[in-house]
């Protein structure tokens, strides 16, 4: 623990730490430009000089380690006219546009200037000009704005994987560019926009649109996969203007994944805005809320329970699934599923469902076994923070499904399930490595979980995990408990409808067994909350009843299509793959006459005859935790204590296939985004621009 | 108490005032509206957005005039126009919110939104006095050459 002084004030450090980092430690603040406290040190802006005793020069704060006894000044006449000095040399090529820059007002480079720098420049000549770059649908490039920190760079190289941005050129001639041009190809690109210290990479749905000081922001979680990001939305009157990162290091550190950043332009179109009810010549009408639920409480009065039937979407709030589930309860139905995919798990153990060993526990881990999954499309972020760890100890990581490019090397082993019971019987090469592993992980994912046999997979994952040491339990001697066993969801709705047991009851259909039955016309109505990624052809002669807050596939089939509420429009609680439970707010109103979901299911309750007990939303989670305690906690990730489960079975040889076909357009507000379609188009089809 | 010896003193002096500006001092009132009188080339008047002599509007729509506006008259909306640039959609003054202080004329970067000499735009309904972006060009170009001079003449004191 090396002591040193900065500012005549003493402190201990770690050792490795930087002097800028012990310096923030003490609350002094160094201005900078290339530092980031999540990349690697460049040192190349000179921004973070301080002044260090028996050094005849400043030294970059940023790159230099502590060590005992140093005494470093940061408030001296050198330093402060060495800052001056960088600025100077900084805005020399910098073009002052700040007035038409999408960057004014959350400027690093304009902060700094105003803080730090001299009051004027001393250089008449021309300015250097750069073209600028077309880095695809999502990324403005303003070039000549450009202070080659190479933030940028490291990002792409490091956290993204994808090496696709670089310098070329020395000097005054550098310029930062993709090579040859193309789109970046990264699900996580739009960082590079929030890390870029001045405007040189802006948001380009966003340009030109909105100015930083005139967004309010509301903290949100993404609903786009089952990380949980931390996001941030800010709106003007009424409108989404833009969506970024809260920092949350024990889930999405300071990132987010391009589908939840760029695809609020989704929010705007296709939004259902009124009840409809299907007239006799076929088209859906406007009416009144009242009217809606009289045309419901009409069709169900002479419906026995058991012919009723509910699934969950993939983006729905907790508090809309608890009061669906005791609504369902209510009706006497037992046919209530929140798995649209048709995934085999979710029952208990908690564990058996749950992402174990955490994400930020990803950094531990010493060996990957991915079975049926590509993280990189279904989970960004935790795709990324594997391939963190990859950058520091290199664990390998070894797959099980059809192969893809993840951005670390993965030892495919082929997509053949059967190759799980051969690790099991310990006949496969892999198991040389999977023995000397101290904290292995898998991650089993949907294309695994979505099969027939997708319960048997499961248990036989359970069976390598308990074979191979996946999981200590807490003993004395093992101080450090680890639970390598992960299931990786993609729907954000997925963990929290387990918890909560929305899951068909004895003799209930699944999701799969409702569309025979509702075929076969067994099935007389059927509730869609949120649901749209089913087959919507078989159920034709059923009385379906739609809410949610688009017009997508499963308002099209509706009888009765109810407007619900946006992730942006209300306050609810999610859970993610982790079992994390977390709460957004509200962040703007629903568009028309669309109300938030689960005041709609209560409404519909007296409809019915079944009146729901509660009114608020206070009384809505008072509801949650005494359907499970789980929820009263927020932000943490309570673990799930290991029980064996599944059933043993006979796998098919049948390949694993990928679970997503797309990584830009997977759900009703994507799939109404003209951003997420270029994207589609420009980056995953590499269609050229334009 | 002293009674005063001349009562009607009081009155002869006031009509020798109304008379010594009868035909002695200069005349101060105007014939307005066929008079007016001076102003200075700071005066705040009524507003106007200013162009480029090629025809091109000045506003890059960077928003600090509604930033600074102290009475929030000012609304901008923004997007990108077809050849690259940034440009206002949307520019309203609400003129009766506004206090004519002039802060919007200060922040602009351009020179494009100014408080030019005019202050004879009263109206006959308030939803005249919400003034829209055509409104404000159209000032602009009626007032260009007054305000042009006037900013010239204040120039070195700025």
């Amino acid at each position: 623990m090396p002591k040193l002084t900065i500012d005549d004030k003493e402190i201990d450090v770690p050792e490795g730490m930087t002097v800028l980092q012990a310096a923030e430690m003490l609350g002094i603040e160094i201005p900078v430009f290339c530092y980031h406290p999540k990349l690697s040190i460049a040192g190349n802006c000179r921004m973070c000089l301080v002044d260090m005793e028996h050094s005849p020069k400043p030294i970059a704060s940023c790159a230099m380690p502590a060590s005992e006894g140093m005494v470093i000044r940061t408030q001296t006449p050198m330093v402060k006219k060495a800052r001056q000095g960088v600025l100077e040399f900084l805005l020399i090529n910098h073009p002052l546009d700040c007035p038409i820059c999408d960057q004014g007002g959350e400027c690093d480079l304009q902060d700094i200037s105003v803080a730090y720098g001299g009051d004027s420049s001393r250089y008449a000549l021309n300015k250097r000009a750069v073209p600028d770059k077309e880095f695809g649908p999502l990324i403005e490039t303003a070039m000549n704005r450009c202070i080659q920190c190479t933030r940028c760079i490291r990002f792409a190289t490091e956290v993204a994987g994808v090496p696709e941005l670089g310098a070329t050129g020395r000097g005054e001639d550098m310029e930062i560019g993709t090579y040859i041009q193309k789109a970046i190809t990264s699900e996580l690109s739009g960082n590079m926009i929030d890390i870029c210290p001045v405007g040189a990479l802006t948001s380009k749905p966003y340009n030109y649109r909105g100015r930083s000081w005139e967004l309010s922001h509301t903290p949100s979680i993404d609903v786009f996969d089952a990380v949980g990001s931390a996001i941030r939305l800010d709106t003007r009157g009424r409108e989404v203007m833009r969506v970024l990162p809260r920092q949350n290091d024990e889930v999405n550190e300071d990132w987010i994944s391009d589908k939840v950043r760029f695809s609020y332009d989704g929010l705007k179109y296709q939004r259902l805005d009124h009840p409809y009810v299907r007239q006799k010549d076929g088209r859906l009408a406007p009416v009144s809320w009242d009217k809606a639920f009289e045309a419901i409480a009409e069709q169900l009065r002479d419906i026995p329970g058991n012919q009723i039937a509910a699934i969950v979407g993939d983006m729905v709030d907790a508090e809309a699934m608890v009061a669906l589930k005791d609504l369902m309860v209510a009706l006497g139905s037992p046919h209530i599923d929140c798995r649209q995919d048709g995934a085999k798990n979710g029952s208990e153990p908690r564990c058996s469902y749950l992402f174990n060993t955490t994400i930020a526990g990803i950094e531990r881990a010493d060996f990957c076994l991915l079975i049926g999954t590509n993280p990189r499309w279904e989970a960004p972020l935790i795709n990324a923070r594997i391939r963190k760890n990859y950058l520091y100890s290199g664990f390998p990581v070894a797959l099980v499904g059809p192969s893809h490019d993840l951005g670390y090397p993965v030892d495919s082993l082929g997509s053949d399930p059967l190759i799980l019971e051969e690790i099991l019987r310990g006949h496969h090469p892999i198991i040389s490595l999977l023995k000397t592993a101290k904290r292995p992980m898998m991650i089993v994912g949907p294309g695994a979980l979505r099969r027939e046999d997708g319960a048997t997979l499961l248990c036989l994952a359970r069976q390598v995990a308990d074979k191979y040491g996946f999981i200590h339990q807490r003993k004395t001697t093992i101080p450090d408990p680890w639970n390598g066993f992960n299931v990786l969801h993609t729907a954000a709705s997925r963990v929290g409808g387990f918890d909560l047991g929305l899951l068909p009851g004895p003799k209930g259909y699944d999701v799969k067994g409702m569309l025979d039955a509702a075929a076969a016309k067994k099935l007389k109505a059927i509730y869609l909350l949120g649901a749209d990624e089913i087959d919507m052809a078989s159920l034709k002669s059923t009385f379906v009843i739609y809410q949610g807050h688009h017009g997508d596939r499963g308002a099209s089939v509706a009888d009765v299509v109810l407007p619900g509420a946006a992730y942006t429009e209300k306050s609810g609680t999610y859970v993610n793959t982790e079992g994390r439970v977390q709460r957004s707010l509200k962040a703007v109103s629903p568009p028309g006459d669309a109300k938030e979901d689960w005041k709609i299911i209560r409404a519909l309750s007296e409809k019915l005859g079944h009146t729901l007990p509660y009114n608020t939303l206070e009384e809505v989670r008072a509801r949650l935790v005494e359907a499970n305690s789980l929820f009263e906690e927020l932000d943490t990730v309570q673990r799930a204590p290991w029980l064996p489960f599944g059933q043993e079975g006979k796998i098919s040889s049948e390949s694993f296939t990928a679970a997503l076909e797309s990584f830009y357009m997977t759900d009703s507000i994507s799939r109404h985004s003209i951003t997420m379609a270029k994207c589609e188009r420009e980056i995953a089809q590499g269609a050229p621009h334009g | 108490m002293k009674l005063k010896f001349f009562p009607l003193t009081e009155l002869c002096s006031g009509l020798f005032l109304t008379l010594k500006y009868m035909f002695l001092k200069k005349k101060v009132t105007l014939a307005y509206p066929y008079e007016k009188g001076a102003l200075s080339p700071r005066f705040r008047g009524e507003h106007a957005l200013r162009r480029y002599p090629n025809g091109e509007e000045r506003c890059i729509a960077c928003k600090l005039c509604e930033a600074v506006c102290p009475a929030q008259a000012i609304t901008i909306e923004a997007e990108e126009r077809e050849d690259g640039s940034r440009r206002a959609t949307r520019y309203d003054i609400d003129m009766i919110k506004c206090i004519y202080c002039g802060l919007c004329e200060e922040s602009c970067p351009v020179d494009a939104i100014v408080e030019g000499p005019n202050f004879e735009f009263a109206t006959d309904t308030r939803e005249e006095l919400y003034y829209n972006k055509d409104k404000l060009l159209a000032n602009g170009d009626r007032w260009e050459v007054a305000i042009a001079a006037r900013l010239e003449q204040d120039a070195r004191y700025r």
